[in-house]
């Protein structure tokens, strides 16, 4: 085989066989997944984020937030995940529909914040979080990012800003740290990472106890919008999930 | 030529990144006030370098000196490949710089800002179109294997960067199918384009410098067409438990084992023709990197073939197992490769030997104890960091904590990798001083020389 244009030919297309199949066929497939409503609130899942958190993606983005931050539950049963409590069940593509880029990561030598919004609501904890992560987890491993933060010098007999942080010893008599516009857009699309809507191929665990009745309904009503079919249940599928030890 | 000095420049710019993310590992506080030298930024901004700044280009300079010699003919056209180069180069500079400054994209390996695409992209249809032109107008009709491999990723790269930044970049697709096109286009930029040149090099190097032919030729063929079609289906594995649909998974999981073929093809095919020659490979050094490489390649190989099935990625993925795998491909592979032919091109080039015989030496005990060293810590590293992440009575600090010691030794080996590229650097410049002073001839007329000279 020393033709050089049938070399060309099958060059191109084994390529071509991997373009149209991991490339194009799921752009047919999930390319256009609808939005839903979620029946048990009504609401439609996903909404979209307010746009203090949308700057605060890029702020994640920027900083490259995602080489040590996953964003994506396993299912249950594949790996520890939901023991960890790093979500109530696994992440479907509905969650991300409205993320750009969507930073699913590849490495976690942090913890998965796909419901760090769910696990942590308060800022405040967030932003000393941020500021120095050794303050809210001993022991982290986290750099600080103290440059989303300004250290101001106060007057003398001037009171503390509003927004300063409660830091104690942390900070030098006469100054105070206040977040800087950058800090509390992360914080609110921190606040914003949530997947934990009932799906259809992704339901909530149902847990005998102390569970919300209508939130153990839900769980089984599925999609309501028209396309019930839903073209992501493949996914369900994935790993039949075993239940942990 | 400027091709491979500028390759060289990134190489060390890019493991020095790579050093300072490392420490950054176990120790969070170094380097953290400054914005541009964040761990998520620097990181990426080191991946970008040694992919675009040091991979590419050495590769498309050996990939144009191959074509050169196996064609008997004339580079086509050097000029515009120097434009295409200084274009290339620019973009590099552009894009790690972007990076550094928080413009990434956030799309691993593709991080750098948007407007740096089109910038590289004209930069490589400039060489590539000449390296393609050069194969045409070769004399030498018939082809030997290395010809189908670098021709092949010559027409893959351009398909894939294409293709995943319109997809990515400029007319994103919805949701989780910027993971999938991303882990298909990683998976390629190594597989199909790295891979192929390194394979392309060392089925030329290791019969020429072992003086015996090639054992088979019709096993390289088939290792051919079956790396060609597997390689670029088997991606997805990435995605393992990823919130894609299942069927991706599957197929790819289908395609990483039938990997398994031109796996053996390479290997047998190398071991038959070295068979008896061992001897060879101790006293020659630049066949001792091709071979390094070669064993690398079918490392990394295998270890992307285990860590693809789903028992095991369930406790290796998200963990320093998967960086283990890209620094085994990238340094141990294609960087190894890569010198040993940099260093029988260069004095043929430039018609100057290498200055100092025992700076290679150095270079080649450094960087392969370092490649050892820091792969195997981070592959144990992550069989901990992993199988401690799937018992949720470890806490998460203490889980990384225990790391911490692994880590640091894998800093040691980056580290002595640092030093063998210094000593290889050190090399280059003497050599270039030598040539310099011979021909008293701006830096930038190198390739006109290399032209005349790629004839020999």
């Amino acid at each position: 085989m020393n033709s050089g244009p049938l070399l060309f030919l099958g060059i191109l297309f084994t390529l071509a066989s991997s373009f149209w199949g991991l490339v194009l066929a799921p752009q047919l497939q999930i390319g256009r997944q609808p939005l839903r409503t979620i029946e048990a609130t009504g609401q439609i899942y996903p909404s979209g984020r307010p746009g203090l958190a949308q700057e605060g993606a890029e702020v994640y983005r920027a900083n490259g937030c995602a080489e040590c931050h996953t964003q994506q539950v396993r299912p249950r049963g594949f790996g520890a995940d939901f023991e960890r409590g790093w979500g109530r069940r696994r992440t479907v593509a509905q969650d991300y529909l409205h993320d750009y880029p969507v930073l699913l990561g590849q490495l976690r030598i942090g913890p998965d914040l796909a419901n760090i919004g769910v696990r942590e609501t308060d800022a405040l904890k967030h932003l000393k979080h941020l500021f120095n992560p050794k303050l809210t987890a001993p022991g982290s491993m986290m750099p600080p990012y103290r440059y989303l933060f300004e250290k101001r010098k106060l007057k003398p007999g001037q009171s503390a800003s509003p927004d300063a942080l409660p830091l104690g010893n942390e900070v030098e008599d006469g100054h105070e740290i206040r977040p800087r516009p950058e800090a509390n857009a992360l914080v609110a699309y921190l606040l914003s990472l949530h997947s934990e809507a009932p799906l259809f191929e992704a339901p909530l665990p149902q847990t005998p106890t102390n569970a919300a009745p209508n939130e153990a309904t839900s769980t089984n009503t599925g999609p309501t919008t028209s396309t019930n079919t839903s073209p992501t249940n493949a996914a369900t599928n994935l790993l039949t999930p075993v239940p942990a030890k | 030529m400027l091709l491979f000095v500028s390759g060289s420049f990134w190489l060390i710019l890019g493991t020095v990144l790579t050093l300072i993310a490392s420490i950054k590992l176990h120790g969070p506080g170094f380097l953290a006030d400054t914005p541009w030298l964040t761990l998520g930024r620097v990181r990426p901004a080191a991946m970008n370098t040694l992919l675009y700044g040091f991979a590419c280009q050495t590769a498309l300079g050996i990939l144009l000196w191959l074509m050169c010699r196996l064609g008997r003919v004339l580079l086509f056209n050097a000029p515009v490949i120097v434009v295409g180069a200084i274009l290339w180069n620019l973009g590099v500079t552009a894009g790690v710089v972007g990076i550094l400054a928080g413009a990434s994209t956030g799309f691993p390996w593709l991080e750098m800002p948007r407007f740096v695409a089109p910038i590289l992209f004209i930069a490589y249809a400039l060489i590539g179109l000449c390296a393609i032109l050069t194969f045409h107008l070769r004399r030498e009709r018939e082809l030997y294997v290395s010809q189908w491999y670098l021709l092949a990723a010559l027409f893959w790269f351009p398909w894939i960067y294409s293709a995943a930044t319109l997809l990515l970049l400029f007319d994103p697709v919805r949701g989780t199918l910027q993971s999938a096109v991303n882990a298909w286009y990683t998976n390629n930029l190594l597989g199909l384009w790295l891979t192929p040149v390194g394979l392309g090099a060392a089925y030329y190097f290791i019969p020429k410098l072992s003086n015996r032919p090639l054992f088979s030729r019709e096993i390289a063929i088939f290792g051919f067409w079956t790396l060609a079609f597997f390689t670029n289906w088997s991606g997805l594995t990435q995605l393992t438990g990823g919130p894609i649909p299942l069927w991706m998974i599957s197929a790819s999981f289908a395609a990483t084992v039938l990997l398994l073929v031109p796996l053996c093809c390479v290997a047998t095919n190398f071991h038959l023709t070295l068979r008896g020659q061992y001897r060879e490979v101790k006293e020659n050094l630049i066949l001792r990197f091709v071979v390094f490489g070669a064993i690398c390649y079918l490392m990394a190989s295998l270890q992307g073939i285990v860590g693809g099935i789903p028992q095991v990625s369930e406790i290796t993925h998200f963990t320093y197992f998967v960086v283990a795998q890209t620094h085994l491909a990238l340094f141990g592979f294609f960087g190894m490769v890569m010198f040993g032919a940099l260093y029988y091109i260069i004095p043929r080039l430039t018609q100057v030997d290498w200055p100092r015989s025992k700076l290679v030496r150095v270079h080649f005990l450094f960087s392969a104890g370092g490649i050892t060293l820091d792969v195997v810590v981070l592959i144990i590293g992550g069989l901990i960091q992993g199988s401690k992440m799937n018992d949720p009575g470890v806490g998460f600090v203490d889980l990384v904590k225990s790391t911490i010691p692994l880590v640091g030794l894998s800093t040691l080996g980056l580290l002595s990798m640092l030093i063998g590229q210094i000593a290889f650097l050190g090399n280059l410049y003497l050599l270039l001083r030598k040539f310099c002073a011979v021909h008293c001839k701006a830096v930038l007329t190198r390739p006109e020389t290399a032209k005349t000279e790629a004839n020999l």
